[in-house]
């Protein structure tokens, strides 16, 4: 396993998110987390990051995450492409890719990087001058994926990379995801409001309601039972 | 008035401007972190110049005492953040305002109680024969601008072009982003800090011969350093020492020909008013809009 979760809580304040939600991530695997708009995946992902207050167990390569400071944890390898993309607006598409290999110190490699990223999404190529805010929505998402990416990450946080996104772009995007886990074996966990697509992708499926895990398995088995069907899928 | 008298202003206005252009940036170093103008910059560049004069006096170099002021003041100016800022980081702007002003009082007495209160004079790198027989021609005022321009040319290198600079501005606009990619982004503002210190050291070693050391020195100099930065755009490096220079060849110029120089610091005051009412992003500043 490559990232263990149990009993994990999550709160805003006094709000309660996560009630205890439990579930793990195999090494070079893509899962995805479904559920409804206020379920508490982005807060998932926020807490796995370290990014709200937790309690509870986080588990990354063997290692306790939980109760990390946010660079700490990164530090290890995890990438988050976060709710709203994070594009810092004032500074130009190239040196977005270069904060994403901040923590690297293998400059030979991190050039490489920006090659391979720009090959997989040729427009930042065209726009590595340009100011990242002026951007497009579908070019900024592309831009948090390729930051992320630029860590060479051992595994990538998604938070509805879909969002606000065509529909041939979103097709594009991932077939892109899928080729990145393939060849460079990164893992992901994916949240997504576009459920056949996130199934299509996934081997693995969690669905969460009201900050708990309701259903587990293979994504498969998942497409097939009835109620994520008629809830989540619309047919 | 005739024109050589009105260039002769001109030019010691220039000189003047580039010591509020370096006070200027010091502010916007800053401003730039943390949304916040430092009224302590002014004691804090005072009480370097103190560290500076006590070095010399000790029998150092100047330009050896020089550097190393400006190490110490980076130092200093890193613990100030960590020790002083940072317990007030998320408190009310007026709190934090409050926390300056505590700072600059604690930094005069501190100067005074230290150093004493009486006038000293600090020498200056730069030869005393005026240029060309030229008395506004100093060139110790003329080394000055040259000073605050290579700091500028420094700081302009480090934020264009090294990864450290690139993250600082990063932690500056986005501090939830810049933690995803591992930038410790507390560490950025008291490098932002540091770096505010080691340049207010630097003018408040430009001034001081001017001026003559005490701790009230920099009271006058901050105030028209105030009106540059917000002249040339509270955000914009490059705009503070424009303002700065404007400010000081507008101070030297209405002193000498229309109001005289009892009533100049006025002329900062007018300046800091006026740009508030007309363009409070100044000429170059980044204007905000936000939804409400």
């Amino acid at each position: 396993m490559l990232l263990e979760v149990k009993g994990l809580h999550a709160s805003y304040g006094a709000t309660r998110v996560l009630h205890g939600i439990d579930f793990g991530l195999e090494q070079g695997s893509i899962t995805t987390m479904l559920g409804a708009n206020g379920a508490g995946k982005t807060t998932t992902l926020r807490a796995l990051c370290g990014m709200v207050k937790t309690a509870g167990e986080v588990r990354f390569a063997g290692k306790r995450v939980d109760g990390r400071a946010t660079e700490d944890i990164v530090r290890l390898g995890v990438a988050h492409v976060p709710d709203g993309r994070g594009t810092f607006a004032n500074l130009s598409t190239e040196e977005n890719l270069r904060l994403g290999a901040y923590t690297r110190k293998d400059k030979a490699a991190v050039l490489e990087d920006l090659e391979r990223v720009y090959g997989y999404f040729p427009r930042l190529k065209e726009r590595r001058h340009q100011q990242a805010g002026t951007l497009s929505g579908g070019e900024q998402q592309m831009l948090a994926v390729s930051r992320a990416l630029m860590l060479r990450p051992k595994l990538l946080l998604l938070d509805e990379p879909s969002f606000g996104l065509a529909p041939l772009v979103v097709q594009e995007l991932f077939a892109i995801l899928r080729t990145i886990n393939e060849k460079e074996g990164v893992s992901m966990l994916l949240v997504e409001q576009n459920a056949a697509m996130a199934l299509e992708l996934a081997s693995e499926a969690y669905l969460i309601e009201t900050g708990r895990v309701v259903l587990s398995g293979a994504a498969a088995d998942i497409k097939r039972d009835d109620s994520v069907r008629r809830a989540y899928l619309g047919y | 008035m005739n024109l050589d008298a009105l260039l002769l202003q001109v030019i010691a206005g220039l000189a003047t401007g580039g010591i509020y252009a370096s006070l200027a940036l010091a502010l916007v170093m800053i401003y730039q972190a943390t949304h916040l103008v430092n009224f302590a910059q002014g004691e804090m560049a005072m009480f370097a110049t103190y560290i500076a004069w006590a070095l010399i006096n000790a029998g150092m170099g100047y330009w050896p005492a020089f550097l190393l002021t400006v190490g110490i003041a980076f130092v200093l100016g890193v613990l100030i953040e960590r020790i002083i800022i940072r317990p007030v980081e998320n408190a009310p702007v007026l709190a934090v305002v409050v926390v300056f002003i505590g700072l600059l009082v604690i930094l005069n007495s501190l100067a005074g109680w230290i150093f004493t209160y009486t006038i000293k004079s600090f020498p200056s790198p730069f030869p005393t024969e005026p240029l060309f027989g030229i008395r506004a021609m100093s060139p110790h005022r003329l080394g000055a601008i040259g000073v605050t321009l290579v700091v500028l040319a420094l700081l302009y290198a480090f934020f264009r072009f090294t990864p450290l600079g690139l993250a600082m501005r990063a932690a500056a606009q986005n501090p939830e982003s810049s933690r995803l990619v591992g930038i410790r982004v507390g560490w950025m503002l008291a490098l932002g800090w540091g770096l505010a210190a080691a340049i207010g050291a630097v003018a408040g070693m430009m001034v001081a011969p001017i001026v003559y050391l005490d701790p009230n020195m920099m009271g006058g100099v901050l105030l028209y350093a105030f009106a540059a930065a917000l002249v040339g755009g509270i955000d914009s490096p490059g705009g503070a020492v424009l303002g700065g220079l404007l400010v000081g060849v507008l101070e030297n110029v209405l002193g000498a020909f229309v109001i005289g120089n009892e009533l100049k610091l006025v002329v900062a005051l007018v300046l800091i008013v006026g740009v508030l009412l007309v363009k409070p992003s100044g000429l170059f500043g980044r204007v905000h809009v936000s939804r409400v």
